[in-house]
């Protein structure tokens, strides 16, 4: 697929910096308000990040952040407030076509309409990218065979399933064969199957065609599952960023939950387990919780001393960090709020 | 501008196909102005000797009026499948390829311009059987003013579909339109069966003139003053509207 892509026309700044990082995407200072009754929102507040080619990388925040008004500003369907950006390596404010052309969008709320076939809005799709009708069928039916939608190049599109009707939009955003392709909650509404067969494909698209992913979501699972690189987001500003790894690992340590049977047990059991907490135990009623660093390496060693004091646990849990927790340390909000 | 002319003709038949292959609406819009021919026109034939009913056979008076009212209300009501398709993420995804917001308009504008303007030929046709005489150069002067009529009202609809992209608060906009505008513009009995004050009315509304203009046509004048009028009106009309539609289309990157 990749080889096929044709030689660009187009003046481009991408290549930059002695390294030799190639940036898919530098984003400076990009803020958007909106007027509206209740007066000015901001719904971005000076966002800056860069993505290298290859990359995926995960807008991680809660609905309203300000995920889709940023992406929607990638990828020139909405015009920045302030701010500057360079986009498959073209200039955001004086080269939207050209920013068009190189990269592909599927939007959350789909791509299709009830009543059209799903080959015809692929191939209608594809001729306003300059593709002749052959050509386009060809391509939409590889795509097609690449999603696992190969026996549905006829169907209605509100006779598909969701998961299918989710990669006919996917296939949409690939059918002019871009090097950026942007995904606003590519999994949101899926039942768990559906979502993990989805997550397959996208990083196939990555790790076969070695194409760059920038996708938003609100769901801790599918960034951990799918980014190389996450950015939090809260309130139109980044929060926090780093590999899933770096963000779990700047919670300090596991959690360990301990569950007791009286509360005096508790507090006793608080007053053992400081000595080898890195932060305060916390009680509640009879569950202590604390954070360990090396948590399961750890835990012999607390249910020895417990047994010494004849302090008798019901329940020994621990968990390691998830983004969840993450979030909830940087925002002091969880997600699910 | 090679370009352009492909967007919007991708646009265009899709539009077009998807239109025909759920050919309902396509169907509804046509069957109401067949009602009023058949089932109002007769009572017209009944009254047109009364005085102040303007010279001609009735049918000369009244198909006029249905052309002009189904270059109105066929083209009114398009903005609600914008709106369905603006949900569905389909107005993004073309919006985000390399083509021209105009574009995009343009190709649905020339779907409806096509579709109402044949719906108008047919009526035309139709009318023949209950008696209508026209010659070939009022018809095609009926055929231009309706695809100019179209092309305006579905810029509008489109326009407001794209400013409040949401049905229910488009539906009381189209009415509050155009139910005056057909009421003002003497589309069903001729303003000059009117009271004075009724009359002066209706000299602002524009459409008035433009029926006006194709019920002299019909008369046998087509090269009439008042034709002339009709087509300088609903040019500027459908100017007018045409730019509004580009601004809304172009005002949803703001």
């Amino acid at each position: 697929m990749r080889d096929q892509l044709q030689v660009r026309s187009e003046p481009s700044t991408k290549t930059s910096g002695r390294s030799g990082t190639k940036w898919m995407m530098r984003a400076n200072g990009l803020e958007k308000s909106f007027m509206n009754r209740s007066g000015v929102t901001e719904a971005v507040r000076g966002i800056s990040f860069d993505v290298r080619e290859g990359e995926i990388v995960g807008f991680l925040g809660p609905n309203g952040a300000g995920k889709s008004v940023t992406m929607k500003m990638l990828t020139t369907l909405l015009k920045p407030g302030e701010g500057t950006a360079s986009v498959a390596g073209f200039d955001l404010h004086t080269q939207q076509t050209s920013i068009r052309r190189h990269i592909g969008y599927v939007s959350q709320r789909g791509s299709t309409s009830d009543e059209a076939r799903a080959g015809d809005e692929i191939v209608w799709q594809a001729r306003l990218y300059g593709m002749s009708r052959s050509e386009a069928k060809k391509r939409g039916r590889d795509l097609f065979a690449a999603l696992d939608l190969a026996g549905q190049w006829e169907s209605r599109c509100s006779d598909l399933s969701g998961g299918q009707r989710r990669r006919v939009d996917i296939a949409m955003g690939l059918i002019h064969q871009p090097e950026l392709v942007f995904m606003d909650e590519p999994t949101t509404g899926l039942d768990p199957q559906s979502r993990a067969n989805l997550w397959d494909h996208i990083r196939k698209l990555r790790d076969d065609f070695g194409t760059t992913l920038f996708l938003t979501t609100h769901y801790m699972d599918e960034a951990d599952a799918l980014c190389d690189r996450i950015l939090i987001i809260d309130h139109g500003r980044i929060v926090g960023q780093g590999t899933p790894a770096q963000l779990r690992s700047s919670i300090a340590g596991d959690t360990i939950s301990l569950t007791l049977r009286t509360n005096s047990d508790a507090s006793g059991a608080a007053g053992i387990a400081k000595t080898i907490a890195t932060t305060e135990p916390m009680i509640n009623g009879n569950l202590v919780q604390m954070q360990v660093e090396n948590g399961p390496a750890r835990l012999p060693e607390l249910v020895k001393r417990l047994n010494e004091t004849s302090i008798d646990a019901i329940a020994i849990e621990v968990a390691s960090p998830t983004l969840d927790d993450v979030f909830l340390s940087l925002t002091g909000r969880s997600l699910r709020d | 501008m090679k370009k352009y002319l492909s967007d919007a003709s991708v646009v265009f038949s899709r539009s077009l196909l998807l239109a025909l292959q759920n050919p309902v609406w396509i169907i509804i819009s046509l069957m109401q102005p067949i009602l009023y021919l058949t089932l109002f026109g007769p009572v017209l034939e009944a009254v047109s000797h009364a005085p102040g009913f303007p010279p001609g056979d009735s049918w000369r008076v009244f198909v006029p009026g249905l052309l002009v009212q189904l270059g109105i209300f066929g083209a009114a009501f398009v903005g609600f499948g914008m709106i369905a398709e603006w949900r569905a993420g389909v107005i993004e995804r073309m919006l985000v390829a390399p083509m021209r917001p105009t574009a995009l308009l343009g190709g649905l504008v020339a779907r409806d311009v096509l579709v109402v303007t044949l719906q108008g030929a047919l009526l035309t046709g139709l009318s023949f059987l209950f008696g209508l005489r026209i010659s070939p150069e009022a018809f095609l002067v009926a055929l231009l003013l309706i695809a100019l009529l179209a092309a305006s009202f579905a810029s509008l609809s489109y326009g407001a579909a794209l400013l409040v992209k949401n049905e229910n608060a488009l539906a009381p906009m189209v009415n509050s339109l155009a139910l005056p505008i057909l009421l003002l513009s003497g589309i069903l009995l001729p303003m000059s069966l009117a009271p004075e004050w009724l009359q002066v009315v209706s000299d602002f509304n524009p459409i008035k003139h433009v029926v006006n203009g194709l019920r002299a046509a019909f008369r046998g004048d087509a090269l009439s003053t008042s034709t002339l009028i009709a087509f300088v009106i609903a040019c500027v009309i459908a100017v007018l509207s045409v730019l509004a539609g580009a601004r809304a289309m172009k005002n949803l990157a703001n």
